[in-house]
């Protein structure tokens, strides 16, 4: 038989638990005390767009105009 | 070697020259009627991004031809932007500010925010980059 097991002082659990329940409803009365307060964030109107060609650079694009421009001379077919 | 092994050598070596030919195909030295009518009657139109767009409807027909013609391009694109060391974005948007330049009065483009427009007399709608 564990003799330390009944001599060890226990916390009543009933009164942490009430303890417990008046801190839940502080936080819930200074939460919406605190609503006025806060700054609302509104999703915006307009569609967000993501422009797919922002990274393709001028001036390899310059560069490339030419052989483009014989590839398609190249092949009236496809152009 | 007998004189008859040779000629049967060269007429093998015809046969598949011939049949590599009809399998590859030949490189199309015009447009076809078809995508050709499709083009002038706005039915197809350039886009941007340098591929044919089916501008509005079409049957299964017409965009299997657009679909086949893209095909077509996005391998030739791919080919010369590793040539050239650019990605097949690069080269495809590139050739699209082109093929945009060169359309004819009457044919179909895509302006820059999306939209279909019909080739004037004017210069077209282009992204700023378009040399």
């Amino acid at each position: 038989m564990r003799l330390t097991e009944l001599t060890r002082p226990r916390l009543p659990a009933h009164k942490e638990q009430m303890e417990g329940r008046w801190a839940a409803w502080a936080v819930l009365l200074l939460g919406s005390g605190l609503a006025g307060g806060c700054i609302s964030v509104n999703a915006p109107d307009q569609p967000i767009v993501i422009e797919l060609n922002i990274n393709i650079k001028q001036e390899v694009i310059y560069r490339l105009a030419d052989d483009a421009g014989s590839t398609i001379d190249q092949n009236p077919g496809i152009f | 070697m007998s004189r008859f092994s040779i000629r049967r050598t060269a007429l093998a070596a015809g046969a598949a020259i011939l049949s590599l030919a009809l399998v590859t195909g030949p490189a199309q030295a015009q447009r076809d009627p078809a995508y050709d009518a499709a083009r002038a009657s706005g039915q197809v139109g350039e886009k941007t991004d340098g591929y044919l767009g089916v501008v509005s409807g079409g049957d299964a027909a017409l965009r299997k031809m657009v679909d086949d013609i893209n095909i077509r391009r996005r391998a030739l694109y791919a080919q010369r932007a590793q040539a050239a060391s650019a990605t097949l974005e690069e080269y495809a948007f590139t050739a699209g500010c082109l093929a945009i330049a060169r359309t004819a009065s009457g044919e179909k483009y895509q302006a820059p925010d999306g939209s279909w427009q019909t080739r004037g007399g004017g210069a077209p709608q282009r992204d700023a980059r378009c040399p």
